[in-house]
C-alpha cells in the first residue's frame, strides 16, 4: 500500500501572545511545529504501511526550513520526505496550495490513500484537502475518527465524525483523508528514527521540477487575497457592571461583541451598527 | 518577480514590520527591513507599516466574467427532513448582505423528498429555490452534491455562494470551489459588502482565533464563503413571503463515488474543556448541584464547556474531569464565565491567562473581581438565564 | 547552565524529556498511590529507544555510556523518581552483564535489554547484609555442572519484574569476600521465587520484591566473572552505577525546585507574591545552588567513567552522597515553601520528599559513600608520601 501523508509547519498557535500595547502578535519565541492535526496523519500512515505493508512518504509545500518538520517526521519512521519549495509557490491560498500539492502527488505518482489533517492550525480552513482531492479526480472524506478495514478489493470503510454522531462510509481506494484526533494516539519518535532523520536525503522540488501551470500557483494563484489583518481588541478590563439585571446582561453582551467575541446568536457587531 | 517588497527609501527602520510577521520573514539589514524567503505573503506588515513601505505587487489567474454574475445563493444544508440549523443563520446573513447589494437571493437545495423544504427556504427570505429532487441524491452524499453545486453555479452564475461552517459544509464548498476555480473563505463571522467596489468582505478568525482576517476575492465568481455557527442573526419567517422554486433537474447527476453505509447517531457533549474556546464555571454560589443546569445552559448558548471550582466538584455536584484549578485542569480559553466562584487563588491558577473573564457573583468583594475583566455583581439565579435569552436573540 | 551536551547527548536529554512531560508526569501521582509497575512507561521507554543508550552497539545499542544513562534518569526522575526507577534499576542490572560478561553471555542478553523487551536486576542485599556485604549468606553449591542456591535477597527493585538477575553469593564459605561470585538467574527458573511487593514510604511506582532461592538450579556457566569474583563485580558495578542514583536524586530534586518556584509566584500572603520576600528567595537560591551543583558534579563523574579513568570509586561515591543530600534538603526545604498545602498529598511536593528518602539509602547508604572517599583519600595521600 502506498501513502502519501501531506503535512504543514506551522507557528505553535497555541502558544501565541498578543502585545496588549500595540495588539500585535508577540512572535519572538513561537516555534515552528508540524501542524498537530497532522500529527495525527503520519501515525496514521504509519500504522497503515505496519497492517499492510508497502511506503509511507511525507510531503509539504514551503520554504526551507521546512526541511526541519519532514525530518521530524522521518524519525517516527516515515519513508521518505518531498518538500516542495520555491518563491514561486509563496502566498498561495488554499486552491493554490491544493493546486500545487497535486502536482507533487501526481509526479510521486499517486497513491492508494492520502492522508492529512482535518485543518492547519494557522489557515485554520480545512479546504485544502478537498481541493487536493479534486485535482487528482479522487473521492475525499473529511473528519475520519477511524479506518475500519481495507479488504483485499480495495474497499475501505471509515468512520467520519459529524457534529451529533459518526458516519460509516466505504468507497474504493485511491481515496483522499483528512482525520481528526480521535483516530488515534501519535507515538514518539525514537532514537535511531532521530539519527537516521538526521542522515536522510529529503527531497525538493521547484516549479520547474512539477507540471505546472506558473498562474495556478503562489500568489498569482490564489483568488482570495487578504485585505486586512487585525487583532480583536482586547477589553480594557475590570469593568464591574451594575443596575438592573437586564441592563447590566445588556451591556456585557455588548461589550463582549464589541471585543470581536463571536457569541451565538447576533450580529458580531463592528461599532458601524 | 518580486511580489512582494519593502521599498528602502521610504523604509524608516522602525521595525515594527518584523514584531508583527509570525514568520520570521523579515530582517534588519543595514538599518532597513528586507523580506526574506520564509514570507508566506500574508500581508501583516503591509498592514502595519505606517510609511506604507511594503507593498504586494499582484497578479490573478484568469477569472470569471465578474459583470455576468448577480446574486446572492446559498448551501441548503438538510439532514433526515429538516434544514440544518445553520441555514436561517446564513439566510439571515444573506438579508443583510441584501440590503446593500439589492439582489435576489437563492438557495441551493439538493436531495431525496426535499421539497417541503423549499417552501420552508422561501418563508425564511429566500427569493428562489434552486431545487434537484432526485432519489440518486443521499442527504451526506457529498461528491454528488459537490458536483451538482458547481454546475448550477456555473449555469446561475450568482456573485456570492454561502453555505455553512459545518463538518459537512467546509468539506463540500472547498470540493465545489475548486471544480469552479474560485475563491473560498471558512469560518466566517462576519460577511459584508464593500461600499466601493461591492465585494463581499468576508472577516473570519485565524491562528487558532487570535488574529482576525479580512479576505476578498476580486477577481473570480462566485465569492464563497462558509458561515460559523451560531454567529449570524437568524432570518425569522415571513408568512406568504414570495419565491420560487426553480427545477434544476437538467443538470445530469453522477455516479456516488462513496457509499454512505450508516449514520450512528452519538448524545452527549464532550466539549474537551483544554481545547474549549468558551468556558463557564460553576462553583460554590450555585448553592445546589441541581443548578448545575444554568452553568449547562449557558455553556450549550455559547457552544463551550463546562467547568467547575475544587468547591463544586468536592462537594461531589459534578465530576473531577471539570474541576478547573491548581489541582485540576489548566485553560486558556476565549471566554472564562466564572459563576458563583469566589475566585480563590488555587482556582485562577487554572483559569486566569484566560483571554477574557467574566464574573458572576453576588459578592461584590469575591476575589475574583480583582481577575475579571467584566463583572456583574448579582445574583447569578436570574443573570445566568437572562445572558442566555439575550443570546438567543 | 550549558553541559555543552554533544547533539546526540542532546538529542537523548531532549527525548528523555519530552516522555516526562508528556507520558510521566500525567500518571506519577496515580503509580504512587496504587504502587502499580508501570509496564506502559516502560513500553514508551522501550520504543523510544532510551534502553539503548549506554550499551555498546554491536549488543544493538547507541553505544553511549554512563553519562548517556545518567542524562535519561535525571530526566525521568523530574517527572517521578519511582517510575524513572524501573529503567535506573535495569541499568544498574545491566553493567555486571557488560562489565564483566562472557560474549555468550552479552550476546544472549544485552540485545534483549537494549530493546527494553526485558528488564534487569541487581541482587545483593540481605536481611542481615546491607552496608555489610560481605555478611551474604546466599549459597551456591556447584554440583554436576549446576550451581544450586539457596537464600534470599530482601528489597530488589524491578523484583518480580525483571526478566534477568545478578545475584552475588556465596561460593566458598572459607574465603570471606573473595569467597562470592556473581551468578545471572532467569525470572522462571525453577526454584526461584520472588516475596510480595514492599509497601514503601516512597518511589512507589517502583517495585520491590524478596528473592527467594530454593534449590534454585542454573548452569554453571551462568557465572559471571571467575568464582570468587563476586565482590569485585559488586564493586565496580557499583562504580558504575552511583551517578546514576545521583541523575536520580538530581532530577527529583529538580523537578522539586521548579514546583516551588512557580508556586512561589502564584502564592500570595500579604498582599504580595511569597517569592518577593527574601526568606522565600534566599531558599530558593539556595536550593537552586546546591541542585546545580550536584547536576555538575554527577556529570563530571559520569564523563570521568566513561572517559575510561581508572580509579573511578572517590568521584562517583562523591556524586551520590552529595546529590541524594541535597536532594532531601531540596525537597524539604520545597514541601516548606508550599507551606500548607506541601503537606497535602493533593499537591506533589510531599511525594518528591518522600522519594528522595531513599537516594541517600540505597546503593551504599551515604555513610559507606562517605567511607568510600574517606578511604580513598587516605590511600592517595599515603601514596603521595610514599
Amino acid at each position: 500500500m502506498n501513502i502519501i501523508v501531506c503535512i504543514k509547519q506551522v507557528p505553535d498557535t497555541t502558544n501565541i501572545k498578543i502585545n496588549p500595547e500595540t495588539n500585535t502578535l508577540i512572535r519572538t519565541g513561537v516555534e515552528s511545529i508540524i501542524n498537530p492535526f497532522d500529527m495525527y496523519a503520519l501515525e496514521e500512515g504509519l500504522r497503515l504501511k505496519e497492517k499492510h505493508g508497502g511506503t509511507v512518504i511525507v510531503l509539504s509545500m514551503g520554504p526551507p526550513q521546512v526541511e526541519q518538520a519532514l525530518r521530524e517526521a522521518i524519525s517516527l519512521g516515515i519513508d521518505d520526505a518531498y518538500l516542495l519549495s520555491d518563491r514561486a509557490f509563496a502566498g498561495a491560498d488554499t486552491l493554490a496550495t491544493a493546486y500545487t500539492l497535486a502536482a507533487g502527488i501526481k509526479k510521486l505518482g499517486g497513491a492508494d490513500i492520502i492522508l492529512m489533517g482535518r485543518q492547519a492550525i494557522d489557515g485554520d480552513t480545512g479546504q485544502v484537502g478537498p481541493g487536493v482531492a479534486e485535482n487528482l479526480k479522487l473521492p475525499h472524506i473529511t473528519d475520519i475518527r477511524k479506518i475500519e478495514e481495507i479488504d483485499d478489493q480495495g474497499s475501505i470503510t471509515v468512520e467520519r465524525m459529524l457534529e451529533d454522531g459518526y458516519l460509516r462510509l466505504r468507497t474504493k481506494l485511491p481515496v483522499l483523508l483528512t482525520v481528526v484526533k480521535e483516530i488515534n494516539e501519535p507515538r514518539l519518535p525514537s532514537l535511531k528514527g532521530k539519527m537516521a532523520a538526521r542522515k536522510k536525503e529529503i527531497t525538493t522540488w521547484i516549479e520547474e521540477d512539477l507540471q505546472v501551470d506558473s498562474e495556478r500557483i503562489g500568489l498569482t494563484g490564489s483568488p482570495t487575497q487578504v485585505m486586512k489583518i487585525f487583532t480583536p481588541p482586547k477589553p480594557a478590563g475590570g469593568k464591574i457592571f451594575q443596575g438592573e439585571i437586564k441592563e447590566m446582561v445588556t451591556q456585557l453582551i455588548t461589550e463582549l461583541r464589541n471585543a470581536g467575541i463571536p457569541l451565538g446568536g447576533g450580529k458580531a457587531a463592528n461599532g458601524n451598527d | 518577480m518580486e511580489t512582494i517588497r519593502v521599498i528602502p527609501d521610504l523604509c524608516t527602520g522602525c521595525r515594527i514590520c518584523l514584531k508583527v510577521c509570525t514568520y520570521d520573514a523579515i530582517d534588519m539589514i543595514d538599518k532597513k527591513a528586507v523580506i526574506n524567503e520564509k514570507c508566506t505573503i500574508c500581508g501583516a506588515c503591509v498592514d502595519v507599516c505606517k510609511v506604507e513601505a511594503i507593498i504586494i505587487t499582484r497578479r490573478f489567474f484568469k477569472g470569471q466574467d465578474t459583470s455576468a454574475y448577480s446574486g446572492i445563493s446559498l448551501y441548503a444544508e438538510h439532514h433526515d427532513g429538516k434544514l440544518a440549523s445553520v441555514v436561517p443563520e446564513i439566510i439571515g446573513a444573506a438579508r443583510e448582505l441584501k440590503k446593500d447589494l439589492d439582489r435576489n437571493i437563492s438557495a441551493i437545495l439538493l436531495g431525496n423528498k426535499v421539497k417541503p423544504l423549499a417552501e420552508e427556504l422561501i418563508s425564511y427570505g429566500v427569493d428562489e429555490v434552486w431545487l434537484i429532487d432526485d432519489p440518486r441524491i443521499g442527504d451526506y452524499a457529498e461528491d454528488v452534491q459537490s458536483d451538482l453545486v458547481a454546475q448550477i453555479l456555473a449555469e446561475k452564475k450568482p456573485e456570492i455562494f454561502l453555505g455553512g461552517g459545518t463538518i459537512m459544509g467546509r468539506s463540500l464548498l472547498p470540493r465545489a470551489a475548486a471544480k469552479i476555480l474560485t475563491g473560498l473563505t471558512a469560518d466566517c463571522t462576519e460577511l459584508d459588502i464593500d461600499g466601493e467596489n461591492k465585494l463581499l468582505r468576508q472577516t473570519r478568525p485565524a491562528f487558532g482565533g487570535n488574529i482576525m482576517a479580512t479576505i476578498l476575492c476580486d477577481k473570480h465568481r462566485p465569492q464563497m464563503a462558509t458561515v460559523r455557527h451560531k454567529v449570524m442573526p437568524e432570518a425569522d419567517k415571513t408568512e406568504g413571503y414570495q419565491g420560487k422554486i426553480i427545477d434544476m433537474g437538467h443538470i445530469p447527476i453522477s455516479e456516488p463515488t462513496i457509499e454512505v453505509l450508516e449514520f450512528i447517531r452519538e448524545e452527549g457533549e464532550t466539549v474537551n474543556l483544554a481545547e474549549a474556546d468558551f468556558i463557564v464555571s460553576g462553583g460554590r454560589g450555585l448553592k445546589d448541584p441541581k443548578n448545575f443546569y444554568l452553568v449547562e445552559d449557558l455553556a450549550h448558548a455559547l457552544g463551550g464547556a463546562v467547568g467547575a471550582s475544587r468547591a463544586a466538584v468536592d462537594a461531589g455536584w459534578i465530576p473531577y474531569s471539570h474541576q478547573v484549578g491548581q489541582t485540576g485542569k489548566t485553560v486558556n480559553p476565549t471566554i472564562y464565565v466564572a459563576c458563583g466562584i469566589s475566585g480563590a487563588i488555587q482556582h485562577l491558577a487554572g483559569m486566569k491567562s484566560s483571554d477574557i473573564i467574566v464574573a458572576i457573583n453576588s459578592d461584590g468583594n469575591a476575589p475574583i473581581f480583582d481577575v475579571a475583566h467584566y463583572g456583574i455583581v448579582g445574583n447569578l439565579f436570574e443573570v445566568i438565564p437572562e445572558i442566555v435569552k439575550q443570546l438567543k436573540g | 547552565m550549558n553541559y555543552f551536551l554533544t547533539e546526540d547527548q542532546q538529542m537523548i536529554k531532549d527525548l528523555a524529556a519530552k516522555i516526562a512531560k508528556e507520558k510521566i508526569e500525567p500518571v506519577a501521582a496515580e503509580y504512587d498511590e496504587s504502587e502499580e509497575f508501570p509496564h506502559e512507561i516502560v513500553e514508551v521507554l522501550a520504543k523510544s529507544d532510551l534502553f539503548r543508550v549506554f550499551i555498546p552497539e554491536e549488543y544493538d545499542g547507541l553505544g553511549g555510556g554512563i553519562f548517556e544513562m545518567s542524562l535519561v534518569v535525571e530526566e525521568l526522575s523530574k517527572a517521578c523518581g519511582g517510575i524513572s526507577l524501573a529503567y535506573a534499576a535495569s541499568a544498574l542490572g545491566t553493567i555486571p552483564i557488560m562489565l564483566f560478561g562472557s560474549e555468550e553471555q552479552k550476546k544472549k542478553y544485552l540485545p534483549r535489554l537494549a530493546a527494553g523487551e526485558i528488564l534487569a536486576a541487581f541482587a545483593l542485599t540481605e536481611p542481615d547484609a546491607g552496608s555489610d556485604a560481605a555478611a551474604v549468606k546466599t549459597r551456591a553449591v556447584l554440583e554436576n555442572n549446576q550451581y544450586i542456591i539457596n537464600g534470599t535477597k530482601q528489597w530488589i527493585t524491578n523484583g518480580g519484574e525483571a526478566f534477568i538477575y545478578t545475584v552475588i553469593a556465596v561460593t566458598d564459605p572459607t574465603r570471606g569476600v573473595r569467597g562470592t561470585s556473581a551468578i545471572l538467574l532467569e525470572k522462571g527458573t525453577p526454584g526461584f521465587d520472588f516475596g510480595k511487593k514492599e509497601n514503601k514510604m516512597g518511589i512507589r511506582g517502583s517495585t520491590t520484591r524478596e528473592l527467594i532461592f530454593q534449590d534454585a538450579r542454573v548452569p554453571k556457566e551462568n557465572i559471571i566473572g571467575r568464582e570468587g569474583g563476586g565482590f569485585l563485580v559488586a564493586m565496580k558495578t557499583f562504580d558504575q552505577s552511583r551517578p546514576g542514583v545521583a541523575a536520580q536524586a538530581v532530577g527529583i530534586a529538580t523537578g522539586a525546585l521548579d514546583k516551588a518556584v512557580a508556586y512561589a509566584h502564584e502564592r500570595h500572603q500579604f498582599g504580595k507574591p511569597i517569592s518577593s520576600f527574601q526568606a522565600i528567595q534566599f531558599m530558593l537560591a539556595d536550593m537552586a545552588t546546591q541542585v546545580e551543583a550536584a547536576r555538575a558534579l554527577t556529570y563530571q563523574a559520569a564523563r570521568t567513567i566513561d572517559a575510561g579513568a581508572k580509579n573511578v570509586s572517590k568521584i562517583s561515591a562523591m556524586a551520590k552522597v552529595f546529590a541524594s543530600d541535597v536532594a532531601m534538603k531540596v525537597t524539604t526545604d520545597a514541601v516548606q515553601v508550599f507551606g500548607g498545602y506541601g503537606y497535602m498529598k493533593e499537591y506533589p511536593v510531599e511525594k518528591m520528599m518522600r522519594d528522595a528518602k531513599i537516594t541517600q539509602i540505597y546503593e551504599g547508604t551515604n555513610q559507606i559513600q562517605r567511607e568510600v572517599i574517606g578511604l580513598q583519600l587516605i590511600r592517595e595521600a599515603l601514596r603521595k608520601k610514599g
